[in-house]
């Protein structure tokens, strides 16, 4: 039998995963994909907890999210591509002018 | 509003607001004159001078006025009070009058006596460039002056108490440009300040008790209060401190001498005549509070008689023309105070009165000199000026003789009253008061001889002098005679209060306080009547006491001592720690720690994204680690 904790379990994991390669990665694209991958971490636990109590707003709200993450993507992507124009590279690195 | 309406609509000629709008057109017309005079016709010398002088002319009339109606037709005090502030629910203070005697007297010496002084400046400020500067000081002296006469309340006399002490500083560093003067006039306001703080405290501690600042009140509530007797010493000695600091009394008497930096009319008026006589005014005012303790009571007559005693000393071995005469009025206030002090306000306010008469008409005198000789001050290089002054040398020999007590001259009637007084409660004072009474005698004549009889010593000076004008002359002349005949009203003592029980002393006691001025101009003219008259026989005669006394006791170089090294010590202990722990350790600490909390967080930004990443997961796990875990 799947319970909800396990659903939470698998949830959680990605997200962990997810935060890791932001973390570790130095590639900026990739970076993204990961950050993606904690967005879809959190829209798992939310059908979970939607299919587990019977209400239909989790699933609504991962409509949200997914719209959201759609956008993000289309800004992000094209700050990556100025950048990389600007640095002819893609890798955060190279970003270190944001500080005193 | 309806105050105002009835202050100018009204008659004020014998209505029953009659007496009120007056007393209000006598303390404020001085100080419209000083207003316009600063404000509008600084630049028209004559135009200003005129105003100042109306103004004071016009409250003098007013004044008179006021005297005569209560002395004649006996209309009686009217209180007029404008309600000013109040503060809480407890303070209220008003902005009030009170015209009894004592007042209607005071306001008549100040006026009559500034109104002789108002005049007489016209001439010996003649040619100053600060001629309408002058005159609105002037005024605004009266004004304040006016102001203590007619406060009804404490807190209203304390505001005008303190104006007085304004204006003198502004009269006597007139001449600013002289070190001299705007030390002396600093030196003035400073220790007036010591003096002022003892009478602030005492003010406050009576109200405490009281709940009230009106004389009136004050009067009916203080016996029923049932104060302590060290309670009562102390409100009595504390708002004795702001008399001693005005009338310039031992230990704080050492601003009047200096105080002769100013112009001579303005030591006339303020620091002979009204401004020094107002500490006295104050006692007068207030002796009901004073009288029943005998600490306090005790302590006013000791302070007197000893400043009556040690200025007196202090007067033979000055040289200056006005010094002599300001320490003669240290030595005279020292009598009011000591009067005061031996239960008589009545016998203080009449020497008060013919004193400034006297008083006056001395330093007017002693002015018209300093002009004849274009401000020469030394009394050895005067001499045989009657010749050239007779006006100025008679009215001065007049004002010598009553300061001395000689009868039948103004000050033979008062002083006498007060010695009786000393006579009938306590016989060192009266020992130390005749003591001062034969000194005064002395130093007055030795004045006298030395300045106006005998050789020229400055030929020079002595050919270019003249008598002065008639502007000056008059008032000299209107001062003669009230100096004269001053002591003949003998109601003034009456006037005051309850009649004064006149005990029958001894002929022996009479004789003797007659014969005490006339041994002192004896002796007086025994060294200074003769050909070339100098200090050396009296001198080698005091020997060690003559060194003390040409040196004031050294006071002045004992406050210097104490200033410079009790006072400095504590001003540099204040300044270390002001420098050392609030300045570096406080604000310099505060402002090193932020600048180091802000180096050590600095460190965090790397410009790193990964970095900021893992601290914002970290954060965001922290945070939740609290809130839901535990």
């Amino acid at each position: 039998m799947i319970t909800l904790n396990h659903y939470l379990f698998v949830s959680g994991l990605l997200f962990a995963l997810g935060i890791a390669g932001v973390i570790i990665r130095r590639n900026a694209l990739v970076i993204y994909m990961a950050l993606e991958m904690n967005l879809n971490a959190a829209n798992l636990a939310l059908i979970a907890f939607s299919k587990f109590n019977k209400i239909v707003d989790g699933q609504i709200l991962v409509f949200f999210v997914i719209a959201i993450a759609a956008a993000e993507v289309a800004v992000g992507l094209a700050i990556i591509v100025a950048l990389y124009r600007r640095k002819q590279s893609v890798s955060v690195d190279e970003l270190k002018t944001m500080r005193l | 509003m309806n105050n105002w309406v009835s202050m100018y609509g009204t008659d004020w000629a014998l209505g029953s607001h009659g007496p009120i709008c007056s007393v209000w057109i006598i303390l404020f017309g001085p100080l419209v004159a000083a207003a316009i005079i600063t404000l509008l016709t600084s630049k028209q010398k004559g135009l200003s001078a005129a105003l100042s002088i109306a103004a004071i002319l016009l409250s003098f009339a007013l004044s008179l006025r006021l005297f005569l109606l209560f002395t004649l037709k006996g209309i009686q005090h009217i209180p007029h009070v404008i309600h000013w502030l109040t503060i809480g629910n407890s303070i209220r203070i008003d902005f009030g009058m009170i015209t009894d005697p004592l007042a209607l007297l005071m306001l008549l010496v100040v006026t009559g006596v500034g109104s002789a002084i108002h005049v007489y400046s016209l001439g010996y400020m003649k040619g100053d460039p600060g001629f309408s500067r002058y005159f609105a000081c002037l005024s605004l002296f009266t004004f304040s002056m006016l102001g203590i006469v007619i406060a009804n309340n404490f807190i209203q006399m304390f505001i005008f108490w303190e104006l007085v002490g304004l204006s003198s500083y502004l009269l006597i560093g007139f001449w600013f440009e002289k070190p001299s003067a705007a030390e002396a006039g600093k030196k003035a306001f400073l220790v007036n300040r010591v003096g002022d703080f003892g009478m602030m405290l005492g003010i406050l501690l009576l109200w405490s008790h009281a709940g009230t600042f009106n004389f009136v009140e004050l009067q009916q509530r203080v016996p029923g209060l049932n104060l302590s007797v060290g309670t009562t010493a102390l409100i009595g000695a504390l708002i004795f401190c702001g008399a001693v600091g005005k009338s310039a009394q031992v230990p704080l008497h050492v601003w009047l001498p200096d105080a002769m930096e100013g112009p001579t009319p303005v030591s006339a008026l303020i620091h002979a005549a009204t401004m020094v006589a107002a500490g006295v005014y104050m006692l007068c005012r207030v002796s009901w509070l004073i009288l029943p303790s005998a600490a306090a009571s005790t302590l006013v007559a000791s302070i007197g008689g000893i400043t009556a005693l040690m200025a007196a000393t202090i007067a033979i071995a000055q040289n200056d023309i006005k010094r002599i005469l300001a320490y003669s009025t240290l030595s005279q206030l020292g009598y009011m105070v000591m009067a005061v002090g031996l239960g008589g306000p009545t016998q203080a306010m009449f020497h008060l009165t013919m004193h400034a008469f006297f008083k006056a008409l001395l330093f007017l005198s002693a002015g018209s000199v300093i002009i004849a000789l274009h401000h020469e001050q030394d009394i050895w290089k005067m001499g045989g000026l009657w010749k050239k002054m007779p006006i100025t040398s008679w009215t001065f020999v007049i004002a010598a003789l009553a300061l001395a007590g000689v009868p039948p001259l103004s000050g033979f009637y008062s002083k006498d009253e007060i010695l009786f007084l000393a006579y009938e409660r306590n016989h060192v004072l009266f020992v130390m008061a005749v003591a001062a009474a034969f000194l005064t005698a002395y130093y007055i004549g030795r004045e006298v001889f030395v300045v106006f009889f005998g050789k020229p010593r400055d030929q020079h000076a002595y050919d270019h002098a003249h008598e002065s004008p008639l502007v000056m002359t008059g008032p000299l002349l209107f001062l003669a005679l009230l100096s004269v005949i001053g002591g003949w009203y003998s109601k003034v003592p009456d006037f005051l209060g309850p009649p004064h029980q006149a005990e029958h002393h001894s002929l022996l006691l009479k004789l003797g306080l007659i014969a005490t001025p006339l041994l002192g101009f004896l002796v007086a003219a025994k060294v200074y009547w003769k050909p070339g008259p100098s200090d050396a026989p009296v001198k080698a005669a005091l020997g060690n006491i003559w060194t003390w006394v040409e040196n004031k006791y050294y006071f002045d170089e004992l406050y210097a001592w104490i200033v410079k090294y009790i006072q400095g010590t504590i001003a540099a202990g204040c300044d270390l720690f002001d420098r050392w722990i609030l300045q570096r350790l406080g604000i310099g600490g505060l402002s090193a720690g932020t600048g180091l909390l802000g180096k050590t967080v600095r460190l965090l930004q790397t410009g790193s994204i990964p970095g900021y990443a893992f601290l914002v997961s970290l954060g965001v796990t922290i945070i939740i680690y609290y809130m839901v875990i535990r």
